[in-house]
């Protein structure tokens, strides 16, 4: 391993986390500006010009607001909590890449971390399986049975879905005839497989929001019956974390949905400006995160029976047979 | 992999798939008329019982030896499938009495039968396990069928917990054998062996760590503690057949592994197995004489048939008598089916609905009221002896003859003793019957009552005229396709 | 010493104290929480040794779905503090002696099959791959591998047949 590889990787690493932190913290702003219009609300518009410093306010108060530690809690495991919660949604874009090979002062790079390893989607599904923990153990730590109730719904929650998520991606993964990333988006070059795999991309993208936790599938922390689910009782900086963790899973999930279906960093003229496929895939995602907003502006919250209900009755089967579906067209077709 | 090596799994298939159709298909029928799923699953046994008989004779190797098709496992496949259509039949009444009659027990009685069946062909020790836990993990929940009957949980609870723990066992010794000989294929361990690539201790340690997770199957001393608790908690029907069947599939293993893949090894396993026969003898049938309750006794008769058959093994691992051995095994294996079958039959009819008339003191009086039924059971008793003119007898003749023949005298001698002090409890279930006098409850359901009658006349007619199982069992080969 | 034998012994230490530490904690998600960490370091040792596809197997089937379901069984029936009860007075020892029996067996087999000494063998790229291993599954082990379906199958109509009874009975 030589040093200029360590100091590239470690660079990249940096800039993904980047993304990930200032996505987090605009599409806060991103999401209760659209809710407002949609809404016909303005939304917060005082903080800098458009509420651009927004975002600067919130966390400066966030900071300022006083970090309580209740007296049940399990104190190692409610401060772990938090940081348990978001690390995986850090992690989760290292096989995502960003753009093609480019060549930059007389050294060629790709735009992406890991995104050539053989298990790349695997390694999403792992990490979103380990997701859950940081739920989990802010339900349980806080010693309050409307937290611990929020954290075993979405333990049941997110384990339901990922299911429906897995197999979700088998229709590209079949397609492409690998589990890589690279070969994935490589696949994509004349017809993104939004187009051959319809069924595949819905059940994704509801799998998804719900493996999330957001609206209409926001069932651990529904307000109104939960007080606020798994973070009741976090305040302060440790509230963010779990707020920069539910956007920055947005994020990450967009970015893959955009990989998986819509010919990630794929677009007109890539092959002869490779720096366009950054841009191709922002946009790509910023449509992704405008429709789960919109999402959350128009459906009312599931009842939790119904969740999983449809988690297991629909979903799953749905998910099954598109992959039988699928299976059988590539071996009738020959591809 | 070609179309011939699905055929060699086909009863497999069928039996297994079956189950899996019949799973879909049991959502339609109303749940009073349950009996058209077991009509249904006996169709399916049929199915398999002709795949069966269309192959017999053949024997190939199948999906890289990890199946093996020969006289061995085509001989137990129909020991097995008959087993099955026998414990549907006697099933079906009993349960509608209980009032536990569901859909999923043929079911789950079908997937525990396709274990078995693998468990005949297995060509590899992770087959094997596979086999194992396929016979093993219907049979923990059929055990626990009159849930929430307490008797029954504790029942599936301990079969459970002490068959997972024997599992470990089995895996355990399976992983060491590998490390020893570097593959799990039966075949490439007999080679393996022979070329002296192994490590012996690694061999020794894993070959008795697979004999004690077997042995727990098939309730041998000292695995054998769950025996009488387990057979005397689960819904009868379900005893008879994890007496025969569970009992058959583990023994099927053993064979198959110690016999036709270890027999380089022999010098190791031979005399643990012939202490586990003696001591498997001696307290199964010690220890059933102070039982008053029919199904304890019959679980330390069952027991101390584990010894019996268990002889095998030691008398195998002279090689010239090998062969003769595992005849004489599955001779046993056939004979103990039936009468066991036959005798569980007796006590399913004896048993009230509530679960009660099972003591021994019961039958009092059963001569006088259904002289066909005692004499049916009389019969099983005589054949549990090893009297003649009974089938039991022939299976101890021949058993015994093997093991004299191996040089193991004192052990036929241990044979002959254990067989004698047996007679004093089975007679004495005879004596009740005839001698005392009583009124007991008794079921007459056709169903079971053809069983029974089946079953007896099996018992009599096989024990008068062995030849024609004697000559299907004489084209059976186990050795052949490893040499 | 490269990077990669740090990273391991590293590596190995802090699998070896998570596992101590799963044995040693009294409250069962604690325990659970150090086993699951001890899964993910072993995943990341499988890493080192170029297992990609068993590495990420390993955490979504271990850390991410056996731990997930037993940490939701120990928070639904609340039964984290219990002390376990009465301890068996011989359990230290002959755990003590069947732990040192488990070491000296693969002490005397690592060291006879000279694997500590001997350079690691030339992988090819393919080693370990989702395609080769997908084609070793359902060309030489198919026969395991469907039965082991079937197995699931069977254990799940279990599960179901013994609760819904229950449930029933309930009402």
């Amino acid at each position: 391993m030589s040093l200029a590889l360590l100091i590239e990787w470690s660079l990249k690493s940096v800039v993904i986390i980047l993304v990930i932190l200032g996505g987090f913290a605009y599409l806060t702003l991103f999401e209760r500006r659209v809710l407002a219009r949609m809404q016909t609300r303005i939304g917060p518009n005082r903080a800098g010009p458009w509420g651009l410093l927004q975002p600067v306010a919130d966390g400066v108060k966030l900071i300022f607001n006083e970090e309580l530690i209740p007296a049940q809690a399990d104190k190692v495991l409610f401060l772990l909590a938090p940081v348990i919660t978001v690390v995986p949604a850090l992690i989760l874009l290292a096989v995502i890449p960003f753009g093609p090979e480019v060549t930059l002062f007389g050294r060629s790079y790709y735009l992406g971390l890991a995104s050539n390893v053989n298990v790349g989607v695997l390694y999403i599904l792992a990490v979103s399986s380990i997701a859950v923990y940081g739920i989990v153990i802010a339900g349980w730590a806080s010693g309050n049975k409307y937290a611990l109730l929020g954290g075993v719904r979405s333990t049941a929650q997110m384990v339901s879905y990922e299911l429906a998520l897995a197999l979700a991606f088998v229709g590209p993964i079949m397609l492409a005839g690998s589990m890589s990333v690279d070969a994935i988006i490589e696949g994509q070059r004349h017809l993104w497989y939004v187009i051959l795999q319809p069924l595949g991309f819905l059940i994704f993208l509801i799998a998804a929001v719900a493996e999330i936790n957001r609206a209409p599938f926001d069932m651990p922390e529904a307000e109104q019956e939960l007080v606020a689910g798994y973070h009741a009782e976090y305040s302060g900086m440790k509230f963010a974390l779990f707020f920069m963790a539910e956007y920055g899973k947005m994020i990450a999930v967009s970015f893959i949905a955009a990989t998986m279906f819509l010919g990630g960093y794929l677009g007109p003229f890539i092959d002869r400006w490779p720096l366009l496929g950054p841009i191709y895939l922002f946009i790509k995602v910023v449509a992704l995160l405008f429709f789960i907003v919109w999402l959350r502006a128009t459906f009312p919250r599931f009842r939790y029976d119904q969740l999983m209900a449809f988690g297991w009755k629909i979903l799953l089967p749905l998910g099954l047979l598109n992959v039988v579906v699928t299976g059988v067209i590539i071996v009738l077709v020959g591809g | 992999m070609d179309w011939q090596d699905f055929l060699s799994v086909l009863p497999f298939i069928i039996v297994a798939g079956w189950a899996t159709i019949l799973l879909l298909v049991d959502l339609w029928i109303p749940a009073n008329r349950k009996g058209i799923t077991a009509g249904l699953a006996v169709l399916g046994l049929i199915a398999a019982i002709a795949a069966v008989i269309s192959r017999f004779g053949i024997e190939r190797e199948a999906f890289d030896g990890m199946i093996i098709v020969d006289g061995f496992s085509s001989f137990l496949q129909l020991l097995f499938l008959g087993v099955g259509v026998i414990a549907i039949a006697q099933a079906y009444d009993y349960l509608r009495r209980r009032d536990i009659e569901r859909g999923e027990y043929y079911i789950l009685l079908l997937y525990s039968l396709s274990g078995m069946l693998l468990m005949a062909s297995a060509g590899d020790l992770i087959v094997v396990f596979l086999a194992v836990e396929l016979l093993s993990i219907p049979l923990y929940v059929l055990a626990a069928f009159a849930i929430p009957k307490a008797d029954s949980e504790e029942s599936a609870l301990k079969y459970f917990l002490l068959g997972a723990f024997a599992s470990g066992f089995l895996v355990y010794g399976i992983a060491l054998v590998f490390g020893s000989t570097g593959t799990t294929a039966l075949s490439g361990m007999v080679a393996a062996i022979e070329s002296a690539e192994t490590t012996p201790i690694l061999l020794l340690v894993g070959s008795g760590m697979i004999l004690v997770g077997l042995g727990f199957k098939v309730a041998a001393v000292p695995f054998h503690m769950w025996t009488p608790d387990v057979y005397q908690g689960a819904p009868t029907s379900v005893t008879s057949f994890m007496a025969v069947g569970a009992k058959a599939g583990g023994f099927a293993a053993l064979l198959r592994i110690f016999i036709s893949a270890l027999p380089g090894a022999a010098v190791m396993w031979m005399p643990l197995t012939m202490w586990i026969a003696a001591l498997t003898m001696a307290w199964g049938n010690i220890a059933a004489i102070s039982q008053t309750n029919i199904k304890r006794m019959l679980a330390y008769s069952s027991i101390a048939h584990a010894g019996y058959i268990f002889m095998a093994l030691p008398a195998a691992a002279t090689p010239e008598v090998a062969p003769e051995a595992v005849r004489a095994a599955l001779f046993y294996l056939v004979t103990y089916a039936i009468t066991n079958l036959g005798a569980w039959g007796v006590v399913l009819a004896m048993e009230k609905a509530e679960g009660s008339g099972l003591e021994i003191e019961d039958y009092s009086g059963l001569g006088k009221k259904r002289p066909a039924l005692a004499l049916a059971m009389a019969l099983f008793m005589l054949s549990l002896t090893g009297i003649p003119p009974t089938v039991g007898f022939m299976g101890k003749f021949y058993l015994f003859q093997v093991v004299i023949d191996a040089n193991l005298i004192w052990l036929a001698l241990v044979g002959v003793v254990t067989s004698l002090i047996s007679a004093y409890y089975y007679l004495r279930v005879i004596v009740v019957m005839y001698m005392r006098d009583g009124e007991p409850e008794v079921r007459s359901e056709a169903l079971l009552n053809s069983t029974i009658f089946i079953t007896a006349f099996g018992t009599f007619f096989f024990g008068i005229l062995p030849g024609f199982l004697l000559k299907m069992i004489n084209q059976v080969s186990l050795l052949d396709l490893f040499r | 010493m490269t990077i990669d034998l740090v990273l391991f012994f590293g590596l190995a230490l802090i699998a070896v104290v998570a596992a101590i530490a799963m044995i040693a904690s009294r409250n069962a998600v604690y325990s659970a929480l150090f086993l699951v960490f001890n899964f993910l370091t072993v995943a990341t040792l499988y890493l080192l040794l170029n297992a990609a596809f068993i590495a990420v197997v390993q955490v979504t089937v271990y850390a991410g779905a056996i731990m997930v379901l037993f940490l939701f069984v120990i928070m639904l029936l609340g039964t984290e503090r219990e002390s376990i009860g009465g301890r068996i007075r011989w359990q230290m020892p002959l755990s003590i002696v069947l732990g040192l029996a488990l070491a000296g067996e693969l002490a005397y087999v690592l060291l006879r099959n000279d694997i500590v000494q001997g350079p690691l063998a030339d992988l090819t790229v393919e080693f370990g791959s989702p395609a080769s291993i997908g084609r070793v599954l359902f060309n030489e082990y198919l026969v395991p591998f469907e039965v082991t379906s079937i197995l699931l199958l069977v254990a799940m109509i279990g599960a179901i047949v013994i609760t819904r009874k229950q449930r029933e009975e309930g009402k």
